[in-house]
């Protein structure tokens, strides 16, 4: 039974004479020839899209040899943490993979990611003893040889521990340390022969922004960084690997969408202005999949809180939600494939490419502006069109811009009373994002601990407007949805997804109907929460700590 | 969690032999298995190459201020472990005697976490009657009890089993088998033969008298894994599908 074990790379050697040189001088080193757990295999890696359990410091690999597959999960160190036999599961979403340790370890961590393979190699492994005085194993040494595709990979080295033997898997463990580097560098080469890169996307905002450099060269390096995320997320959403593809191409075009209105104006106007639009139109394709996607994923919570209908009761409703997203879907992905899409990608990555270009001293507008499409007029007309304060420094833009925020989110805040209609939390709440994204776009500008507090002062307002325009939306939605499936169940049969209630039916339909109004009540009660929160929420936002927070923070970004 | 518990009050009657050997083809079987060698001699760790040490000796295990778990080592086969013999286990019938209540349903009590960890237990008691001999009874499902074949040994099993009846609530099983059968010597064939068809309790297979069983001391490994297409193995092949 093995724990503890720790795992280790060689360069080149025989795996055999390289722990022959390492040990052989504390141990007898004997190859245990048919070992359980020798012999051929193919080990792929497997992570999320975004790197989730590499970044929590985990590694996860799917081994299958003829014998079955199975999933190790271990630390960075190469100890293993939990492992479970799987049968015909390779990748995908964490929800379809079967229970036991690994699932229990790591569902809550990557939910709703699927699980892609990183990397895949093929493994030949072979089992040492290592052997005391008495000839009691005390120790073994589970050696790797890899390789991807027709890359030959270093020899991966694994401590397993004897149980009773600890302190002789340290001692092999140290031993092997003095001529051998971590196993977590095979993972990397591994990839690096995969083409992958470990920790390579991330969702967040990340644009190289410096104070001193000129505004237009800071947005130009965040609008690409955007388009860089929203490209990367495309086949993920046209292959629907899981949710989160489409989660990060929305943030992605709302950032731009937010950056064009606040910081639109050190672009040329008519560039911006177009682009306003169409990224309007990419954000409107992409919101039905998005919000049926919500309802789908909540599921569990939608129906675990439910008093007098049953989970049973919505299953009508739930499969009603899959066909919708399914017909949504289709329209997404027409979408995405049509030329406006492919134009809109293209041509603004080349807008953004000449307008990188080194920015004439004196920026001055042409006649050129107002083209029905302003990238595709040619880099001397985009780089001529510059206004002159894209020359500003960007910590200076950032400053004005983020303290123009500030004051419009306090005084809306301030001015929103009992009676205010919804739609006045529900542009808060917008504003509300706008600074939260000003403030990550020039994050790198501001000083962290300044900029880390802003944010955690600003989340408990966020959260709250979150939960009051979400169960808002949601309302209107089951509204909407409860509308559809009564038309749909009383078409005439044959046609679509019609005809699905009739006769006796009607029955399951009406307990369908009234468990969403039970739902429809539930959001109204939490809505009304988030309202009797907010008054408190905001005070706190609008008080002296956070203003003062805030101070510290633009103070910082203008040194 | 099965306990088997091999048993005798006679010494040198092959109960270490057995309970090495049939630990072995338990945990072949794919059955997380335990052997705690409880004999002081510890020729159940000699075997498998374990020294015959517990840290706190037998007090700390019975007291339960050392969890057993601490204590066990893994063997060189899969799915094998050893709770390894201490000379201090001289003493336990005196450290079950101090014991709380019930000091016969002591080790019962004791190994009862274990079932969490492992399928199969097996217990290699000391030849003796004692108070660790009663409490290995109580912990059984099955006791294994290997005879010369004597009369006189044969007696014993009737003691045995008169004495397990007596117990109130659970019994173990007893399942009898002949071991070290020269088959050289009439009497070992007669009796062999006549009892196994006889008695109930006694097994059809004998186990044999063979240099190759001996040889366990000197391979320092089960017979049925360092020679498993041997009469010995195939023997104790025959006696572990009956039991198991």
């Amino acid at each position: 039974m093995t724990v503890e074990p720790r795992a280790f790379v060689l360069a080149g050697a025989r795996s055999e004479d390289a722990i022959r040189d390492a040990l052989g001088q504390a141990y007898t080193v004997s190859e245990e020839h048919a070992a359980a757990g020798s012999g051929a295999r193919r080990r792929t890696w497997l992570d999320t899209f975004d790197w989730r359990l590499f970044g929590a410091g985990l590694v996860l690999e799917h081994e299958q040899t003829r014998r079955g597959g199975r999933l190790v999960l271990a630390s960075a160190d190469g100890s293993p943490l939990a492992e479970q036999p799987v049968t015909g599961w390779r990748s995908g979403p964490v929800a379809q993979l079967p229970g036991g340790p690994v699932a229990d370890r790591i569902a809550a961590l990557i939910a709703p990611r699927a699980l892609l393979a990183a990397a895949s190699v093929a493994s030949t492994r072979s089992v040492f003893r290592l052997l005391n005085a008495d000839g009691k194993t005390v120790a073994r040494i589970v050696a790797d040889r890899s390789s991807a595709g027709a890359t030959e990979l270093d020899i991966r080295l694994q401590v397993s521990e004897v149980r009773g033997y600890s302190a002789q898997a340290r001692r092999a463990a140290g031993l092997l340390a003095a001529v051998a580097s971590p196993a977590m560098g095979h993972v990397f080469a591994a990839a690096a022969a995969s083409g992958r890169s470990p920790g390579g996307y991330s969702g967040k905002v990340d644009a190289r922004i410096t104070a001193d450099m000129p505004a237009q060269a800071a947005v130009v390096l965040l609008l690409r960084n955007l388009l860089d995320t929203l490209e990367q997320n495309v086949d993920g959403v046209l292959r629907d690997i899981d949710t989160e593809f489409l989660h990060d191409l929305r943030v992605a075009v709302r950032r731009t969408r937010s950056a064009l209105k606040l910081l639109g104006d050190v672009l040329p106007a008519d560039l911006t202005m177009h682009y306003q639009s169409e990224f309007k139109w990419l954000g409107d394709l992409t919101t039905p999949v998005r919000d049926l996607d919500v309802y789908l994923l909540g599921w569990g919570d939608l129906t675990a809180g439910l008093l007098a209908a049953t989970a049973d009761d919505l299953e009508p409703f739930r499969e009603f939600l899959v066909r919708q997203r399914a017909r949504e879907f289709r329209l997404l992905t027409a979408g995405l494939g049509s030329v406006r899409f492919r134009a809109l990608t293209h041509d603004w990555g080349k807008a953004l490419a000449e307008l990188s270009e080194p920015v004439p001293r004196r920026g001055r507008k042409t006649k050129a502006a107002g083209a029905r499409n302003p990238a595709a007029a040619g880099p001397a007309s985009v780089a001529a069109r510059v206004p002159a304060r894209a020359l500003l420094p960007a910590g200076a833009l950032a400053t004005e811009r983020t303290a123009r925020a500030v004051r419009q989110l306090t005084r809306r805040g301030a001015a929103i009373t009992a009676q205010s209609p919804a739609v006045s939390l529900h542009d808060l709440r917008k504003r509300g994002k706008e600074l939260r994204y000003l403030l990550e776009f020039f994050a790198p500008i501001y000083d962290q601990t300044a900029y880390r507090t802003v944010l955690s002062d600003m989340k408990k307002l966020q959260d709250c407007l979150g939960e009051f325009q979400d169960s808002q939306v949601q309302r209107e939605e089951i509204t909407t949805l409860a509308r559809q499936l009564l038309a749909d169940s009383a078409g005439p049969a044959g046609r679509g997804d019609a005809g699905r209630a009739g006769g006796g039916d009607q029955a399951a339909l009406a307990a369908t109907l009234l468990a969403m109004g039970e739902i429809n009540a539930r959001l109204a009660v939490l809505q009304q929460q988030a309202r009797a929160d907010f008054d408190d929420r905001f005070a706190r936002f609008a008080g002296p700590v956070t203003q003062r927070h805030i101070q510290a923070l633009l103070n910082r970004g203008e040194q | 969690m099965k306990v088997y518990a091999t048993y005798n009050i006679k010494g040198g009657v092959g109960k270490t032999t057995a309970a090495v050997n049939l630990a072995y083809l338990s945990a072949a079987d794919g059955q997380r298995t335990l052997l705690w060698d409880l004999d002081p001699q510890g020729a159940a760790s000699f075997l498998f190459r374990v020294k015959p040490r517990v840290k706190g000796g037998g007090k700390a295990l019975i007291r339960g201020t050392k969890a057993l778990d601490e204590a066990i080592k893994g063997t060189d086969f899969e799915n094998l472990d050893l709770l390894p013999a201490d000379f201090t286990y001289r003493n336990l019938d005196l450290l079950l005697d101090e014991s709380a209540r019930k000091p016969t349903e002591r080790l019962a009590r004791l190994i009862r976490p274990l079932a969490a960890e492992y399928d199969v237990l097996f217990l290699d008691c000391p030849p003796s009657i004692s108070l660790l001999s009663e409490n290995v009874m109580h912990a059984a499902d099955v006791l294994v009890v290997p005879l010369i074949p004597t009369i006189l040994s044969v007696r014993t099993l009737d003691q045995l089993t008169e004495f397990v009846a007596g117990f109130s609530g659970r019994r173990p099983r007893v399942l009898a088998f002949f071991s070290m059968v020269d088959r050289r010597k009439r009497l070992h064939q007669e009796i062999t033969k006549s009892l196994a068809a006889e008695q109930p309790l006694v097994s059809p297979t004998a186990i044999p008298a063979l240099s190759l069983i001996e040889r366990m001391a000197v391979e320092r490994a089960p017979v049925t894994a360092f020679a498993p297409r041997s009469q010995a193995a195939r023997a104790y092949r025959e006696l572990w599908s009956q039991l198991s």
